[in-house]
């Protein structure tokens, strides 16, 4: 865009007077890039912030701003971090975390991978109604369980568990996953699977053989999802749970006293953060697709 | 668990089954393969549904059928009005922002080679939990502006635009200066050109002396001129009020302030590290001198956002700063996907961009722009994390929302399973007119 060809330079003036103007399109656009430039940075300013706070000495860092770390390099210290990493209450949590977050994703894309499947390609009486049930779930708040989840984990005995909180995070999971990947999933060609059941495979070897490997790109987008929506979770984890506490359950009981805990709570916030980013990073183009498919389609 | 036992209708086939098995033997491969799905989405989401919906009607611990009295609760108590007020608010100012703002940053960076950086920027609090989100937040927005970041950035203007007085408290020393600091002090009796004020201040705390101060020095007489000194008129172990003593400190950075007794002429002197100051050029005649308020203008103190009244702005604030990167992804892939030719030809047709923009891209993306504004919806109506994050205990319930006000309502100490199933039951009857056009939506894609 905005680069005249060749063609268009030696072309009668008419031609040449909108290269001009285009031109002056591309100047016109400065304040565009400039814009652009500023509010980027200021979208990264709050995490830079939270960053540099947990940097600063804890005897300090209720007093000095981060930003004074620019012009004071020796504020620079790790020592909080140290200190976190010594808490076991937060290293335990870090680890709870750890064990919801990876239940909590595998364990729905396994069960709506089958049941998305069947949606695609099985056949079976009331198909679309029940597909339509899942729709309605897409959108049902969680928190219309929350209630009686807790009376019955307390009935079975399993309330404040990793396990049960894995439970709960994959049944909520599913409604979108289940969508999610059917669509996926009925896209893949026709002949792909009447091969295969002309050769005699089985649903399952189809299952197994055929649809998850095509399948890929979809359950990457999910994987994605399920891991940043549980390691996030706070509610969840708050509720239904009470010595078994995630890292942001751990940070949520600092909280109270802000000023005075700022040294465990930036870091630990930095910590909690982080850990999505990375995945963030590393998969963001699954990540985007996966919001595509979830919210346009 | 309707799952499990669908309603009959009409089915299709995909794939010609394979021949010579049995229908039932093929539902029944489907029915494995749905089962743990079923199991979950029934335990987990359709009972507690119906469950929650049964308990509203129920009193606090389950024991006693109440009819409507939950709901009426709900819709008479204070604390819970608030919180459906302020959910209000939530819905009608986030949802509109963050798909203004996400159809902006989609717009304009869609022709910027470097749009990948922008939208990375942008996009990342998206990986962030709405709670971390919070905490950063309620760090951004601390009152002080030594530690919060926006209040360091207004007083950085502020301060600028009007500068800070070199003291911020002081007293007159000796009845020889009246008024007051807000007012400025004056010297009670007029001073004569070619004579020398004294102005003596207590009251200032060593740490709010200015820095540089010496010990104050009364200057010469000076023809034609107010000389005088600004001092600290306190030593340690006090000192006579009203002398300049050894031991006391000039106060520098003073504004005084020199004016003609019946009106005419003066002038205005700013005091050295060791008090003193001058006005020359002075007619003959009494002078009225005095210390300007300005002396004494606080810094900026920062504003209260994390307070009462304006807790609700930093808690949109944080939310959109997670959002608006969502709704630039999306409808950045919507624009993408705009047919460039008709763009072209309004270009060609001689539209300016904004009329491009206003005409013929907004309309063509309408219906991605409702699926960004709807699924916000959904999501602003549940908000829950930021507000327990950014918002401090002692504001939590000026910031409540229905989502924060179920969960303190059945888990955070009120524990009436009753009134929260109500307000959960509430939520859901909310989200209903979104689970609807899902539906229709569906069934008209096929």
């Amino acid at each position: 865009m905005g680069v005249a060809t060749p063609a268009e330079e030696l072309a009668v003036p008419v031609v040449r007077e909108r290269t001009s103007a285009r031109v002056l399109r591309v100047l016109g656009r400065t304040p565009v890039h400039l814009f652009l430039v500023l509010v980027g940075f200021l979208w990264l300013v709050p995490t830079v912030a939270l960053f540099l706070t947990s940097v600063l000495p804890s005897d300090q860092i209720n007093s000095q701003g981060w930003w004074n770390i620019f012009s004071k390099p020796s504020l620079f210290t790790w020592e909080n971090y140290r200190e976190i990493f010594n808490n076991d209450a937060i290293t335990s949590s870090l680890l709870t975390t750890l064990w919801i977050t990876i239940g909590g994703t595998i364990l729905p894309i396994v069960i709506a991978s089958a049941a998305a499947y069947a949606f695609a390609w099985l056949e079976f009486p009331g198909r679309d109604w029940i597909f339509i049930v899942v729709i309605g779930l897409l959108v049902v708040p969680l928190q219309m369980a929350l209630i009686p989840m807790f009376s019955l984990y307390n009935d079975l005995g399993i309330f404040d568990t990793v396990i049960s909180l894995i439970l709960f995070h994959t049944a909520f999971a599913l409604p979108f996953a289940i969508f999610l990947l059917r669509n996926f999933f009925a896209g893949i060609p026709k002949e792909l699977l009447e091969a295969a059941r002309i050769d005699g495979a089985s649903e399952l070897r189809i299952f197994l053989r055929v649809i998850l490997p095509l399948g890929l790109p979809a359950i990457a987008s999910l994987a994605i999802f399920q891991f940043l929506w549980t390691w996030n979770d706070l509610l969840v984890a708050l509720t239904l749970g009470r010595d078994t506490q995630p890292i942001t359950v751990a940070i949520f009981s600092q909280l109270r006293q802000f000023g005075s805990n700022l040294d465990l709570i930036a870091p630990a916030s930095f910590v909690s953060l982080a850990i999505p980013l990375v995945v963030f990073f590393a998969f963001q183009r699954y990540f985007v697709q996966g919001i595509l498919a979830g919210s346009v389609k | 668990m309707a799952v499990a036992t669908p309603p009959a209708g009409p089915s299709a086939t995909t794939v010609p089954p394979p021949p010579g098995r049995r229908p039932w033997g093929r539902w029944l491969i489907a029915g494995a393969f749905l089962a743990p799905a079923a199991l979950f989405l029934g335990v987990w989401i359709i009972y507690p549904t119906i469950s929650t919906i049964i308990r509203s009607f129920y009193d606090r611990d389950g024991s006693k059928f109440v009819g409507w009295d939950n709901y009426r609760e709900l819709f008479t108590s204070d604390t819970l009005l608030t919180a459906i007020r302020n959910n209000a608010i939530w819905v009608a100012v986030v949802p509109i922002l963050v798909t203004a703002i996400g159809l902006v940053f989609a717009v304009l960076t869609e022709r910027v080679r470097w749009s990948v950086a922008f939208k990375t920027a942008v996009f990342m609090p998206m990986a962030i939990s709405l709670f971390a989100a919070g905490v950063i937040w309620h760090l951004m927005d601390q009152k002080d502006p030594d530690i919060g970041t926006i209040n360091a950035t207004i007083g950085a203007v502020y301060d600028k635009v009007r500068p800070p007085g070199a003291l911020s408290s002081g007293l007159p020393s000796s009845s020889a200066l009246t008024g007051s600091p807000s007012s400025g002090l004056t010297l009670a009796k007029p001073v004569p050109a070619g004579g020398v004020a004294t102005l003596g201040l207590t009251g200032i705390p060593p740490d709010q002396v200015p820095e540089g101060a010496r010990q104050a020095v009364r200057p010469p007489p000076r023809e034609g001129a107010v000389s005088g000194v600004v001092w600290r008129d306190f030593k340690p172990g006090g000192g006579t009020p009203g002398r300049l003593e050894k031991g006391e400190l000039g106060l520098p950075g003073v504004q005084v302030s020199v004016k003609g007794a019946n009106g005419g002429g003066g002038g205005s002197a700013t005091t050295g590290d060791d008090g003193a100051f001058r006005v020359d050029g002075l007619a003959p005649g009494d002078y009225r001198v005095s210390i300007s308020s300005a002396t004494f203008r606080e810094p900026f103190g920062g504003i209260d956002w994390l307070g009462p009244s304006l807790i609700k702005i930093p808690g949109m604030g944080a939310y959109i700063w997670v959002w608006a990167g969502f709704a630039m992804v999306v409808i950045a892939a919507g624009l993408s996907a705009l047919p460039r030719d008709v763009l072209e030809a309004a270009r060609t047709d001689g539209a300016s961009e904004w009329q491009v923009f206003r005409r013929v891209t907004v309309p063509l993306l309408a219906p991605v722009l409702s699926v960004v504004f709807i699924t916000m919806i959904i999501y602003v109506l549940k908000v829950f994390d930021i507000i327990l994050s950014v918002a401090p205990g002692s504001t939590q319930d000026d910031a409540n929302v229905i989502a924060v006000a179920l969960w303190r309502t059945a888990f955070g100490g009120v524990n009436d399973f009753g009134l929260g199933s109500a307000i959960a039951t509430f939520l859901f009857v909310l989200v209903i007119p979104v689970l609807l056009l899902n539906v229709r939506r569906f069934r008209r894609e096929n």
